[in-house]
């Protein structure tokens, strides 16, 4: 594969989640209601890379991890993977794909079957895939946990008598078991306590240099994601408004949500405190999109345009999109 | 702590909380003192499992049994641990309001909103019912709830996570409250809320005059709220001082090991200065320092007996033997 294309190409994506009709709808002849949870996503991720996905609940960041790996099915859109139609794929070929592309969750309790011991849990999926004769996965396990810093005589332990940052380690050498390209982190470090978290980050840092992974971070922490992305796309309600380099996003934001997500991310300085808020109004409901820009309700330069056309993500400069009908170069 | 000690409005001295039985005690508060000074704001931080709920929660006595709590709460000249439960009454609740993390789980599902500011009202001033019911609406449209006469009659679930934190924080403003107690207030909400909600209660302080004791783990919400801070590591109190010198200087290996954990802009993809190892488990603590296992300045007499809390600058206090070092760091 040509190094300069994509691995991961993302086109339109659409999921919407229909919740089911109550009595009262049914007796007034409402329709059920539908959460519009991606809303035509698209973008691209490079080998090696890592692109950080921020935004607040209900923005569509978890589904679209699921849709990567397809443990939803999305309506509309396109997922490649080197080129690959990833949602056309079955049999051999989709288990090859899971097996290239893993998921990390962020409650290693709930992700980890509490009966297995970590040996098992690894050997299983060493097996699965056939990545070792039978002899040889015993010696893989111990690679593994010596990997991701656990003492070697934690493959005969179970997952609750880890504490939370040792059952995310464990979390992570069972996605690497299967040797991936690709990890999906959903908020991988966000149950974790900040010592504990810098440990976590480290150790994805080292892991991604030594195996050339790529990988998809999502979180709420905008400081973490700039810490450790190349690139950060920002999510509001389903979709990407704005996608750049780390320090061009978080120094010249070009979109007004941007802006707001990033003053009111709280300053570790104690000597630069603000008094007003960075941005009024409730998320809305997925239930109930605004028209237009999503985010008009809430934005500070909003006109008369943003009430009724919905922004294209358009460029900003060589490697920034946003999407805004302010004129670009504004300072926010 | 904050100078003389006639300033204070609530001096909490040589609290200790354990749970376990008597004959094997697990120790989640040992011998904390703070005092807290009108109009101030005192941030009291740490990991989970560093005690820093429970210690809240003991002010107002809201540990239950098995929990036993000792030493002295002083409230205006009172010792809250040794009261009375009808004389309790009005100080919780009334003289000091708590608001929880978790508004869905605090309020009272079953019963509208109005009604729990009212039950409020009702408990701790005077008002009769329709006086009640301008004050609930006065309330509801202070704390930022829009439509505040319409949503009187609306029951938790209609209100979304930040409305929910802004409806509990109007049930505890509704007795006027001297101080608020806020156990992680702001952590379940999004981070554009979150300000909202920090800045929602500042504007309170500064209008009421009232002073906020407010647990948290994230450091950058005391760096933008508090005045002073307390940080606490398995049971104990590590540092107390004003947020700046402690921000700026800290003199416990604690301390200052949590605010390298958290990235800093301009170090992109640099590995962070993390603190190895966990925080210890209460029931295998080490003899001398809590801390000394994962720290790196340690030194042999830390490993003998826990170190005490000892002013090291104007103000600032800090339980480190290595103090020194530390501040040089």
């Amino acid at each position: 594969m040509d190094d300069a294309a994509p691995l991961i190409a993302v086109t339109d994506l659409a999921m919407r989640f229909y919740r089911p009709r109550s009595v009262v709808d049914r007796l007034t002849g409402r329709p059920g209601r539908i959460v519009h949870a991606l809303n035509g996503v698209s973008f691209t991720v490079t080998r090696g890379e890592t692109l950080g996905v921020v935004g607040e609940s209900g923005c569509g960041k978890s589904t679209l991890a699921r849709c990567l790996v397809r443990l939803h099915r999305p309506e509309a859109g396109h997922i490649a993977y080197g080129g690959i139609d990833v949602l056309r794929l079955a049999g051999t070929e989709r288990r090859a794909y899971h097996r290239r592309v893993q998921m990390v969750f962020q409650d290693p309790y709930s992700s980890l079957n509490p009966r297995m011991t970590v040996r098992q849990t690894l050997a299983e999926a060493i097996a699965f895939h056939d990545l070792r004769a039978g002899a040889e996965i015993g010696k893989r396990v111990e690679e593994l946990l010596e990997l991701v810093r656990l003492p070697s005589d934690a493959a005969g332990r179970y997952p609750h008598e880890f504490s939370g940052g040792q059952r995310q380690r464990i979390g992570i050498a069972r996605a690497l078991a299967v040797e991936p390209e690709c990890l999906i982190a959903d908020e991988l470090v966000s149950a974790l306590d900040v010592s504990v978290q810098a440990q976590i980050v480290n150790l994805l840092l080292e892991l991604q240099g030594r195996l050339g992974l790529t990988v998809l971070f999502i979180a709420h922490d905008l400081r973490l994601v700039r810490h450790i992305s190349h690139r950060v796309a920002v999510m509001y309600l389903g979709a990407i408004v704005e996608l750049a380099e780390t320090e061009m996003l978080f120094t010249r934001p070009a979109h007004p949500y941007t802006a707001a997500l990033l003053k009111a991310a709280p300053e570790m300085d104690p000597g630069r405190r603000s008094v007003i808020d960075a941005v009024r109004g409730e998320l809305p409901s997925p239930l109930a999109i605004p028209a237009g820009c999503p985010f008009h309700p809430r934005c500070p330069y909003v006109m008369a345009r943003c009430r009724v056309e919905r922004p294209p993500l358009t460029d900003r400069e060589p490697g920034h999109i946003a999407a805004c009908h302010l004129e670009p170069g504004r300072k926010l | 702590m904050s100078g003389e000690a006639g300033e204070a409005l609530l001096s909490v001295r040589n609290l200790r909380v354990a749970f376990g039985s008597p004959q094997h005690p697990l120790l989640a508060v040992d011998g904390v003192d703070f005092d807290v000074g009108p109009g101030e704001v005192l941030g009291i931080a740490g990991e989970s499992g560093s005690g820093k709920s429970v210690t809240l929660r003991s002010i107002l006595r809201l540990i239950h049994a098995p929990g036993r709590v000792s030493g002295q709460v002083l409230w205006r000249g009172r010792d809250l641990l040794a009261l009375p439960e009808e004389e309790l009454r009005r100080v919780r609740g009334g003289e000091i309001g708590v608001i929880f993390q978790e508004p869905m789980t605090a309020l009272n599902p079953v019963l509208s909103v109005g009604l729990q500011i009212r039950e409020n009202l009702k408990e701790h001033t005077r008002l009769d019912a329709a006086g009640r019911r301008k004050r609930a609406i006065e309330l509801m449209d202070h704390v930022g709830i829009p439509a505040a006469q319409s949503r009187l009659e609306d029951y938790p679930h209609q209100f979304s996570g930040g409305m929910r934190q802004r409806a509990m924080i109007a049930i505890a403003l509704a007795s006027n409250p001297q101080l608020l107690l806020a156990d992680e207030p702001t952590t379940a909400l999004d981070v554009t809320i979150q300000d909202q909600i920090l800045k929602l209660i500042l504007r309170l302080r500064s209008e009421m005059n009232m002073s906020v004791i407010l647990v948290t783990h994230d450091l950058g919400v005391i760096a933008q709220t508090c005045d002073r801070l307390a940080v606490m590591y398995a049971g104990r109190l590590a540092e107390t001082g004003p947020v700046a010198a402690l921000f700026r200087q800290p003199r416990h290996a604690y301390t200052l090991g949590l605010l390298n954990s958290v990235p800093r802009a301009g170090q992109l993809r640099q590995p962070l200065a993390s603190i190895p190892g966990q925080p210890p488990l209460l029931s295998r603590l080490p003899r001398g320092c809590a801390f000394a296992p994962r720290c790196g300045f340690v030194l042999s007499a830390c490993r003998e007996a826990p170190p005490p809390l000892v002013e090291v600058a104007p103000d600032h206090r800090s339980a480190c033997l290595a103090h020194q070092a530390v501040a040089k760091a």
